[in-house]
């Protein structure tokens, strides 16, 4: 009885409900939606619709960089750079390992902070994206036609590159900078206390062909023993110089918490990269050892390749003057950021009270009238109110990193206090705050770091979410918030997590990336040493102890798919061609106690995988991609003898 | 009387604002359901009107023969059933048409086409698109062709 007189009640408030919605309201036109909408329809991106904006947000700890879509949030592709990836067998594949080499060997893992898309004319051109390793230090290169990492680059003589990747106006050059310290020769053995004695700094500067974006270790420039934080290069005006932030200006090398945040102010460091290209041409710089791996993926075969450099071009400011200056800068300053006309330099003064913002033209004019404070190993400190135009009041407790809106106004994230202020490039005053959920680190406005920025979106990404999504434990997933940047408040529009730590991030508009991704990779144009683009070349061959199986992968069976003949001790390779040529048509491979990941195999694509069987026995293998209604037949044996046996090598599938 | 009165209640809340155009776009779709004469007869794809292709060019068969081999022969041999059905007397028992529209469309052909449809029923895997151009797909048709008409399999030679 009380069910029904509820059901009754909920009915006639629903048949109210429904009349009062349609009479008053009548049905609401899609325009009227998104116009008048909130957040909610400001996000929505309607299944099978695409979003305005690829955004790339670093991994951090993760070393990987992830791809998403803006305004909706949505995930589409995490990119293996700097860790191994067994999900896609990146660093497991015989083709992707040499990508993670180094001086000191093969490297699993690494931070990855900085993304930056490759310029024409200060704007993203969409064919590359660029990314840092911070703990042994690299830059790699990543193909926006296949989203795949194609070139690592070991920096030498730097501990920490952090303060990277920036490009230059036209992408000529990529920055690199030691963040840590440490002797210029990396074998130096000395004492710790010698540190002002013995460190030193580096900042890198690593060309970039345009027409191939290979990278090369152009130059470096010996610097005092300072911490080199972050970097930026300059646009228009400013375009022949690249700045980057240095903390630990008291050269401390143990508890940096207390001994490094002593002094007032800090520095920017301005480099004129153009002046200091010419005296490497005219032959300045000293030739110094360096040993530093290059890997790089092979255009014809697809296979990674990795060259050793003993030797790096070294450019010390005392033998290259007027290239580079000191702008005093409070306090442990984290961002440098140059403003779309490439006028302001502002620097994020981590321990400061106020924002400063630096006056590219003043800086000219202090260099053109000598206003030097003093001078350290042949650069010049410029006097700080000879270049400060501006010191931002009020913008909350420990300002990193700002970007611009193109629309006279630029927004600070700021760490302790938790929040983004805006604030007027004309009064230099806050206009607007609003929270971030927790401790913002970077935030990244579409095209904030360009000369022409896009006013829609502006992404804050966080190093905690605490109480923001349902709890999965003591360790969560960092997240990312989106605003609206359109009106003259900012406004919330989405909370997500997302992968490792988002450091910080890219954005470009889909249009300029979207038609020039790659569906397939043509199989005509496989040119691996190992490939077999017709089943009817598949087949086993021994060597020795090593084995090659030639395999073809198509919908649903592997060719050759019954091997025999393996022996304990062998090294086997399977080399697989996934002959198929159809879009997102993927297959994978693994094989029952291998020590090793699985591989993906893209449509057309050929990728090795080396198994070493240590006990007899049948093998089955098996396509981990789950790729047709007949998929899980998509298997096969291997029998494995032991190590002197004489069972023949034969191989075969179905009926042949 | 209630309940009738909770039924009206729950669909004017859930439909009132129903959409007019999707019912049209449904009618639509299932008028395109419904195959031509021709499609039915020669397959749906590309090929739209009757082909006259003339005699087997034997060189362009033995282009054919090469994107056979690297394109198709993982699936399919000549007379015997493999993954897919035996093509050697396929062009004796389908149009060239048809076969040129399979190749170049097998994901609807095996969706929408009856044939297609009984083929995947018996098979059970959906013929992959492999990227041949239709200049490519009627080589590998001319490869058929010979094959159908001599019983030589140019792939041997």
């Amino acid at each position: 009885m009380v069910q029904k007189i509820t059901l009754w009640k909920v009915s006639t408030v629903l048949l109210g409900i429904g009349l009062l919605s349609v009479l008053m309201y009548g049905c609401p036109s899609q325009t009227e939606m998104l116009d008048t909408g909130d957040a909610a329809q400001r996000v929505y991106v309607a299944p099978g619709e695409y979003d305005e904006y690829y955004a790339f947000l670093s991994g951090g700890y993760s070393g990987q960089l992830s791809v998403w879509g803006l305004p909706s949030g949505r995930m589409f592709r995490n990119i293996p750079v700097f860790s191994q990836d067994p999900e896609s067998g990146y660093g497991y594949s015989e083709e992707t390992k040499p990508l993670l080499m180094t001086s000191y060997g093969f490297i699993p893992w690494d931070d990855s902070h900085h993304p930056e898309l490759s310029l024409t004319n200060s704007m993203p051109d969409g064919r590359w994206m660029f990314i840092n390793a911070n703990n042994t230090p690299r830059v790699a290169r990543i193909d926006l036609t296949s989203f795949e990492t194609v070139e690592t680059l070991e920096l030498p003589n730097t501990g920490g590159n952090h303060a990277s990747t920036f490009a230059t106006e036209n992408t000529e050059y990529i920055i690199g900078a030691t963040r840590f310290s440490i002797p210029y020769d990396m074998d130096l053995d000395v004492p710790i206390d010698t540190y002002s004695e013995n460190f030193d700094g580096s900042l890198s500067f690593i060309g970039v062909d345009e027409e191939t974006g290979e990278m090369s270790m152009d130059f470096q420039i010996l610097m005092p023993p300072y911490h080199y934080d972050l970097g930026r290069a300059g646009k228009g005006p400013s375009a022949d110089w690249v700045f980057f932030t240095t903390y630990n200006t008291e050269e401390a090398h143990t508890l940096l918490e207390i001994n490094a945040s002593e002094f007032d102010k800090d520095y920017i460091v301005a480099v004129n990269w153009k002046m200091a290209e010419e005296y490497v041409r005219e032959g300045r710089a000293e030739t110094v050892p360096a040993e530093y791996y290059h890997n790089m993926k092979d255009e014809n075969t697809s296979i990674a390749v990795s060259n050793v450099h003993d030797e790096v071009l070294l450019l010390d400011p005392r033998d290259a003057p007027d290239m580079i200056y000191f702008l005093p800068t409070p306090k442990s300053p984290h961002g440098v950021d140059i403003d779309p006309t490439g006028e302001y330099i502002v620097g994020g003064g981590k321990l400061a009270t106020i924002i400063p913002v630096h006056s590219f033209s003043r800086m000219l004019e202090a260099i053109e009238n000598e206003a030097f404070e003093e001078i350290i190993n042949g650069i010049p400190v410029l006097e700080y109110e000879s270049t400060i135009v501006g010191e931002v009041e009020d913008p909350g407790l420990g300002p990193l990193h700002t970007e611009f809106d193109g629309d006279g106004h630029a927004y600070t994230s700021v760490y302790i206090s938790s929040e983004i202020v805006k604030w007027s490039l004309e009064t230099f005053e806050v206009v607007d705050r609003i929270d971030s959920y927790y401790s913002i680190g970077h935030l990244m406005i579409t095209g904030g770091d360009t000369p022409n920025p896009d006013k829609r979106y502006m992404l804050g990404l966080t190093k905690t979410s605490r109480d923001r999504f349902l709890p999965t434990g003591p360790k969560q997933l960092h997240p990312a918030q989106l605003y609206d940047i359109s009106g003259d408040r900012m406004e919330m529009l989405l909370d997500f997590p997302t992968i490792g730590e988002p450091h910080y991030a890219q954005a470009i508009r889909a249009d300029e990336i979207r038609d020039n991704v790659k569906q397939i990779y043509d199989l005509d144009a496989n040119n691996h040493p190992h490939a077999v683009k017709r089943t009817a070349d598949a087949r086993v061959e021994r060597d020795g102890d090593v084995v090659r199986v030639y395999m073809t992968n198509i919908r649903s069976h592997f060719t050759p798919d019954n091997i025999e003949g393996i022996r304990v001790g062998d090294e086997v390779h399977f080399h697989l061609t996934n002959i198929e040529q159809d879009w997102d048509m993927v297959h994978g491979f693994a094989i029952k106690g291998s020590n090793n990941a699985e591989v993906l195999i893209a449509p057309g694509e050929t990728k090795t995988f080396v198994w070493h069987p240590q006990r007899t026995g049948i093998y089955p293998f098996y396509c981990t991609a789950f790729c047709s209604a007949l998929h899980q037949e998509m298997q096969g044996y291997v029998r494995v003898s032991p190590a002197d046996s004489d069972v023949p090598l034969t191989w075969r599938t179905g009926e042949d | 009387m209630k309940r009738l009165l909770i039924l009206v209640a729950l669909l004017l809340f859930f439909s009132a604002c129903g959409n007019g155009d999707e019912a049209a776009e449904t009618a639509r779709d299932a008028a395109e359901a419904e195959l031509t004469e021709f499609e039915l007869q020669h397959g749906i794809g590309p090929i739209d009107e009757p082909l006259d292709l003339g005699d087997v060019q034997i060189e362009r068969a033995r282009a054919g023969a090469e994107y056979f081999d690297s394109r198709c022969a993982s699936c399919h041999r000549m007379e015997q059933r493999f993954v897919g059905p035996p093509v050697g007397n396929i062009t004796e028992s389908r149009s060239h048409e048809f076969v040129i529209n399979f190749i170049l469309n097998p994901e609807e052909m095996t969706q929408r086409h009856p044939v297609g449809q009984a083929l995947l029923q018996e098979y059970l895997t959906t013929m992959p698109y492999q990227n041949v151009t239709e200049d490519q797909a009627f080589e590998i048709l001319d490869f058929l062709r010979h094959y159908a008409d001599t019983g030589e399999d140019l792939r041997e030679q």
